[in-house]
């Protein structure tokens, strides 16, 4: 096999420009292959963070509704229809009971990463004569920056200001220039149940959803329920971050049901971002593998005009004791060391344009946590492509190589 | 090892050409060749010499007859053994020259011995080298094939057929290709090669000098042995 390598080598190199030309094809479809799946990835990535970085895996919450038992249905029996539906859903509801019952279970689960409970509140900010509509969600700050990254999407302000305590609180960065405040401002803020209370801003957000940041404020869980007028223990959210996310969807079955709770998981809540992705990944693996296949014509194209020209090469390497599958096996060398170090290389340029995309600046206020453009660095890309690369070579190696075993010798050496 | 056999043994060869019309081009050809005998084949051309020559070598295996190689009938062995016994038992000489460009006259002589994979690396070099030392072309041997003279070139080939000692030369037109002073030279060689009696040549030619200076001379006409 060490002969024959050295047969093939020999042979590259007397065919060295061609040869390169060949290389070059592979190298610039796994250039490519690579820099387009780490950007297409890296924009996903991106995208996805956007949601699901601030997304729990399972949420736990009451969802209001009306009672399913009405009075009435324990008056008569089950043979007829009541159409009487008096009891309405009741605001205590949202309530979680025993929410810290139900967070000390959690955090005994192996499977939980982290659990943080919160706290949401409708309300109106009065600005001038105009009432805005807010949400304001209570947070336990130290959990969200660890694992929600909220310091990511403070652009002013600092994290611990809202953890400290008092009645501070974060604006979206929307819902700020509506009310033309700043940090420092005071803004005032009526529940729905009329209660009003006086907030000091001392920082603005910004998602990069620009509706979401008109309506969206935080502050602490002991700000909000102090707004609100309720106990220390009431909480209408328990967000739950898991080690796996694909975990998410049984564990929120089975949460649901354990504890007598609504529970929704990532995958559900956000189905489009997940559609989108794959598409995304599918047009990218689409051309990444349409270059691939043209590459390697440019290598079956190359290699039949070698053995073209090398007919009597061929003929003497058979007349000499060379098999026929000898020669197949030179000319698929030939093939896979084309392959090889135009992968290689592919790999090496794939890198370099990965960072040169990602040192191109990319500032857009929808992304306040990027500047330059994303990429993911994922070993997988290279992989996938490298093994694409050398089945491609392989195929466009195989079929000439045959034809190279299948000359006939004395055809070669008599015709001449 | 006292081989009693022949070197080669060919009983009743027979071989058509199908296109476009069926051509009988060998009819019931049976001869041997003697370890160590000198043969030439002649005869008109288009005669079916250089048909029977291929057919010998094992490159062309589209015949009806039997043809045994060192004892060994080859009928219907693999393409893989067949290149094996074409490897160790014969060395082939051509008209035109057939060295590969892309290798030094060295590596040429060294591949069939390195295929053969009998003797090391720097073995089958050092055998190469007293080949080419034989035949007067080692300050030849690390120019790349196609940067010598034709005479040079079929010295280097003999070497090459010579490298893994074979049992059997066969040479089709071998001088064909040569001027006198060269062919005179290679025919030289050939009859070094002989009076060793350890190796059989069977040349094909159509000069009658070279073919009369030979052990034995085989002349075929219209697809039969005359003599």
């Amino acid at each position: 096999m060490r002969l024959l390598l050295d047969i093939s080598f020999t042979l590259l190199r007397a065919k060295l420009k061609q040869s390169i030309i060949a290389a070059v094809g592979v190298t610039f479809s796994i250039t490519m292959f690579v820099t387009l799946l780490g950007f297409m990835n890296g924009l996903n990535d991106l995208l996805d963070g956007l949601i699901l970085n601030r997304t729990p895996h399972v949420r736990l919450y009451n969802e209001l509704r009306a009672s399913p038992e009405q009075p009435i249905d324990r008056a008569t029996d089950s043979s007829t229809y009541n159409f009487v539906r008096s009891v309405r859903p009741k605001s205590e509801l949202q309530r979680i009971a025993n929410a810290t019952g139900i967070m000390d279970a959690l955090e005994k689960d192996p499977r939980v990463l982290a659990v943080s409970p919160r706290l949401v509140a409708q309300v109106f900010f009065n600005a001038g004569t105009v009432d805005l509509n807010g949400q304001v969600s209570g947070i336990d700050v130290g959990q969200e920056v660890r694992y929600y990254q909220f310091a990511d999407y403070l652009v002013q302000g600092a994290p611990h200001d809202l953890a400290s305590g008092g009645n501070n609180i974060v604006l979206g960065k929307g819902l700020a220039q509506m009310m033309a405040a700043d940090i420092g401002d005071v803004v005032q803020v009526t529940t729905a149940s009329g209660d009003r209370t006086l907030l000091r801003v001392v920082g603005i957000f910004q998602s990069g959803i620009a509706d979401y940041d008109k309506v969206q404020c935080y502050a602490s869980i002991k700000t909000v329920q102090k707004i609100l007028g309720r106990p220390s223990t009431y909480y209408t959210d328990i967000n739950v971050k898991l080690h796996d996310i694909l975990q998410a969807p049984a564990m929120a079955q089975e949460l649901g049901a354990r504890f007598d709770v609504d529970a929704i998981d990532v995958q559900t809540a956000n189905a489009q971002f997940e559609t989108g992705s794959n598409v995304r990944s599918i047009i990218s693996y689409a051309v990444g593998v349409v270059l691939l296949i043209v590459a390697g014509f440019g290598i079956y194209n190359i290699l039949n005009m070698m053995i073209y020209e090398k007919l009597d090469a061929i003929a003497i390497l058979k007349a000499t004791g060379f098999s026929g599958r000898d020669v197949q096996r030179i000319f698929l060398s030939l093939s896979m060391i084309i392959g090889i170090f135009g992968a290689t290389g592919g790999l090496i340029f794939g890198f370099g344009l990965q960072n040169v995309i990602d040192s191109i600046p990319f500032v857009t206020q929808a992304l306040p946590t990027v500047s330059t453009f994303p990429i993911d660095y994922n070993p997988k890309y290279y992989v996938i492509a490298v093994t694409f690369a050398l089945i491609t070579s392989w195929i466009a190696g195989w079929f000439p190589a045959r034809k190279a075993s299948q000359v006939d010798p004395v055809e070669i050496i008599r015709g001449k | 090892m006292n081989a009693p056999h022949n070197v080669l043994d060919v009983v009743k060869v027979n071989k058509s050409f199908h296109d476009p019309v069926t051509v009988p081009v060998l009819k019931d050809v049976s001869l041997s060749v003697a370890r160590g005998e000198f043969v030439s084949i002649t005869g008109k051309s288009g005669c079916g010499k250089s048909t029977l020559l291929y057919i010998l070598s094992t490159m062309d295996t589209d015949y009806e007859g039997e043809l045994k190689i060192d004892g060994e009938p080859t009928h219907g062995l693999s393409g893989t053994r067949l290149a094996e016994i074409r490897n160790e038992k014969i060395g082939f000489v051509f008209q035109f020259h057939y060295l590969l460009n892309e290798f030094s006259a060295l590596k040429n002589v060294m591949l069939p011995g390195l295929k053969l994979a009998r003797k090391s690396a720097a073995e089958v070099e050092q055998r190469a080298m007293e080949l080419l030392k034989d035949l007067d072309v080692h300050d030849q041997a690390l120019k790349m094939a196609n940067q010598l003279s034709g005479g040079q070139k079929q010295r280097v080939a003999i070497a090459r057929a010579l490298i893994n000692d074979p049992l059997i030369i066969m040479g089709d037109e071998p001088t064909g290709n040569l001027d006198s002073r060269n062919s005179a030279i290679v025919f030289d060689i050939f009859k070094k090669i002989a009076a060793e009696k350890t190796r059989s040549l069977l040349i094909v030619t159509h000069d009658n000098d070279f073919a009369a200076r030979t052990d034995r001379n085989i002349v075929m006409d219209d697809g039969r042995v005359l003599l």
